[in-house]
């Protein structure tokens, strides 16, 4: 950690060429890796998604305080919405309605076409992503609005149990009206197409995308599109921090009576916090359905809540580098172990001793009981401000004021 | 005198079947420094959460410069120009000072969404102007060196300088502080009395609770005495002195 820092106020050269170096690395990364097969490239697209999802939650955990156990719940909205909207999907839809009430069937018809009845709606990614934002983001408002007024374990509690009702509510909205399939889930979900390049790739390529005459696998092409979301998350994220909204949610965080005495709206600001979490989440579950094509209610369980507040704590609340950090290991553990610990035991053993799946929890409980004993503010907290004025920090406390504050 | 700063009067609350306040009545006028003591339990600091928003009166009017305004919720009363600090220092721990004291400027700026990721030339001036603007206040409360250190760090006396910057941050009309010199040592004491002199100097209207009634005595204008609820006696500080019910409050009638 120490050759890479990203601390720009205090540190500018530093960070920046930190980023450099960080961000060109990861620009070969896809190139490297798929010499070894594309499944890694794959793991990594998804450990980006779930930097989003981590990042988007930090907002609400890690600035706000608000410790919330359903944000899966806006990686569903996300991911569903672009189900209905970029899949066959609508016309299982418009049928159950026509059945139920044809006038509002034919009214639909009539809005969208006549194709829907038997191809569904299919909008371009430049209508999914920010709708699946605003819808998100409009979700998180809705589900924040009642929890106002709760902390802590009260607030985790009903937080969770919003999460359990949206997914159940996916499990189960397929009758009279079918918006989700049931749990079968929505298939044929199109991958994205940006400028008329598909992300997946033609048929008849072997998943090939080609970019002006450059073929690279279809893996690296999401890779690119997700990386790019994932630095604009954090930069959006980052400018956030330190705004004035930042500084309104880390006092929520910290005091809530004496914000509200300094006049901060705490009901507006939190909404905010909840809403603008839930939009990177909403953004995050529209390229997952995309990238995977189909969305089913299994994949937003209670467990993947779970996960994407580990990769939080983990890594380091509030800290965006650490939160970052947190999802890369997280995310990419799980794969990383199924690649390499079953078939390294059948070489030694012969056979699988320890199933991937098992030795993922255990490590994960152990990492979470270490982590909490030994580093309680994650792997890789906010950089520490100056603690008390002891000689050895007079110098620095010097330098910094030096510097104007 | 008809131009009150803080114009409050049949100020009532009650806890279940505690009365804890009884048709309280308080007139500041612009520029002073203004006292309110009683024994403890008396309702001070109940009357002070009662004006700042943080409890629901049951009855009363409120009058803020002359303007009406609604105690229903507490950042509506410090938009109206009421800061407050608190009996039990309530920093944001985590937080720098200077961080601190910018939370103070959330009420009187308003960039939003667009202007933080954008940061566009509007959102820079304004948090441009914020900064310096903290800082000036760390400056005039005597803790500029400290901007950088983080809130909970700091010394008692700094931190309740701090809560105080924090407050005038707000650009109140009043600074309503309660107990600011509980904790604190003789030296300490006179260090904050200057400040509150300071204060009253950039013409910022002051209501003051405070157990010590020598400091309160050479240092208010005008005082007013709760107990049980009531208020018992409202004068200058040499006619409270010699008040025989504010006599009796503190050190107990014959019996």
């Amino acid at each position: 950690m120490a050759l890479l820092t990203f601390d720009t106020a205090h540190k500018p050269r530093q960070s920046y060429a930190s980023m450099a170096i960080l961000l060109a690395v990861m620009l070969v990364f896809p190139f490297v890796a798929a010499q070894f097969g594309n499944s890694w490239v794959r793991i990594i697209d998804m450990a980006l998604l779930y930097i989003m999802l981590a990042l988007g939650l930090n907002i609400v955990v890690g600035f706000a305080g608000l410790l919330d156990l359903g944000y899966i719940a806006f990686f569903a909205v996300g991911a569903y919405l672009t189900g209905l909207l970029a899949s066959p999907q609508f016309a299982a839809l418009l049928e159950s309605v026509v059945n139920y009430s044809p006038a509002v069937g034919e009214a639909l018809v009539a809005m969208f076409g006549e194709s829907i009845r038997t191809e569904g709606i299919h909008l371009s990614v430049w209508f999914i992503v920010p709708l699946a934002g605003l819808t998100a983001g409009l979700f998180g408002a809705l589900l924040g609005a009642p929890t106002l007024k709760l902390r802590g374990d009260y607030l985790a509690i009903v937080t969770l149990g919003f999460g359990e009702i949206i997914r159940i509510f996916m499990n189960n909205l397929n009758d009279p009206i079918n918006f989700t399939n049931g749990p079968q889930g929505i298939n044929l979900i199109d991958p994205i197409r940006i400028f008329g390049v598909s992300l997946a790739g033609e048929a008849g390529t072997k998943a090939t995308v080609f970019i002006g005459g450059f073929g690279m696998p279809s893996v690296n092409a999401y890779y690119f599109l997700f990386l790019l979301l994932c630095i604009v998350t954090i930069f959006m994220t980052s400018r956030l921090q330190h705004s004035r909204l930042g500084r309104a949610w880390v006092a929520i965080r910290e005091d809530e009576i004496a914000a509200k005495a300094m006049g901060i709206n705490t009901r507006n600001v939190k909404l905010l916090a909840f809403s603008m979490g839930a939009s990177f989440g909403g953004v995050a579950g529209a390229m997952f359905a995309a990238f995977q094509g189909f969305v089913s209610p299994e994949s937003f369980s209670l467990t993947e809540s779970i996960a994407v507040l580990a990769m939080v704590v983990l890594g380091g609340i509030g800290h965006i580098p650490g939160v970052v950090m947190g999802g890369v290991l997280l995310a990419a553990l799980p794969e990383v172990l199924r690649h390499v610990v079953e078939p390294a035991q059948q070489a030694l053993f012969g056979k699988v001793v320890i199933e991937a799946e098992v030795l993922r929890q255990l490590l994960y409980g152990l990492a979470m009981v270490l982590i909490m004993l030994n580093r309680p503010a994650g792997l890789w907290p906010s950089p520490i401000k100056e603690d008390r004025p002891l000689a050895a920090t007079d110098k620095d406390e010097k330098e910094e004021s030096a510097v104007g504050v | 005198m008809t131009n009150f700063m803080l114009n409050i009067s049949g100020v009532n609350k009650r806890f279940g079947g505690l009365q804890a306040l009884t048709d309280v009545r308080i007139q500041i006028a612009p520029g002073q420094i203004y006292g309110l003591i009683g024994p403890n339990g008396a309702g001070k600091t109940t009357f002070f959460n009662v004006i700042t928003g943080l409890y629901q009166p049951d009855s009363g009017s409120f009058e803020l410069a002359g303007k009406p305004y609604s105690p229903s919720a507490p950042h509506a009363v410090a938009k109206a120009g009421i800061a407050r600090t608190f009996q039990n220092i309530r920093l944001f721990g985590e937080m720098t000072a200077l961080e601190n004291v910018m939370v103070g400027r959330h009420v009187r700026t308003r960039q939003g969404v667009f202007g933080a990721i954008f940061r566009h030339a509007a959102a820079r001036q304004e948090e441009a102007a914020i900064r310096s603007r903290a800082q000036e206040l760390l400056d005039f409360v005597g803790i500029g060196q400290f901007g950088n250190r983080t809130a909970r760090y700091l010394s008692y006396g700094d931190q309740r300088r701090l809560e105080i910057a924090r407050a005038l941050a707000t650009e109140p009309k009043l600074l309503a502080l309660d107990e600011p010199a509980a904790g604190m040592n003789a030296t300490e004491k006179l260090a904050l009395r200057e400040l509150l002199v300071k204060i009253q100097g950039a013409g910022v209207t002051i209501l003051l609770i405070e157990h010590d009634v020598k400091l309160m005595m050479g240092l208010c204008d005008r005082i007013s005495v709760l107990e049980y609820g009531k208020l018992i006696a409202e004068g200058l500080p040499a006619e409270i002195q010699k008040n025989q019910a504010v006599i009796e409050a503190y050190l107990g009638g014959a019996h």
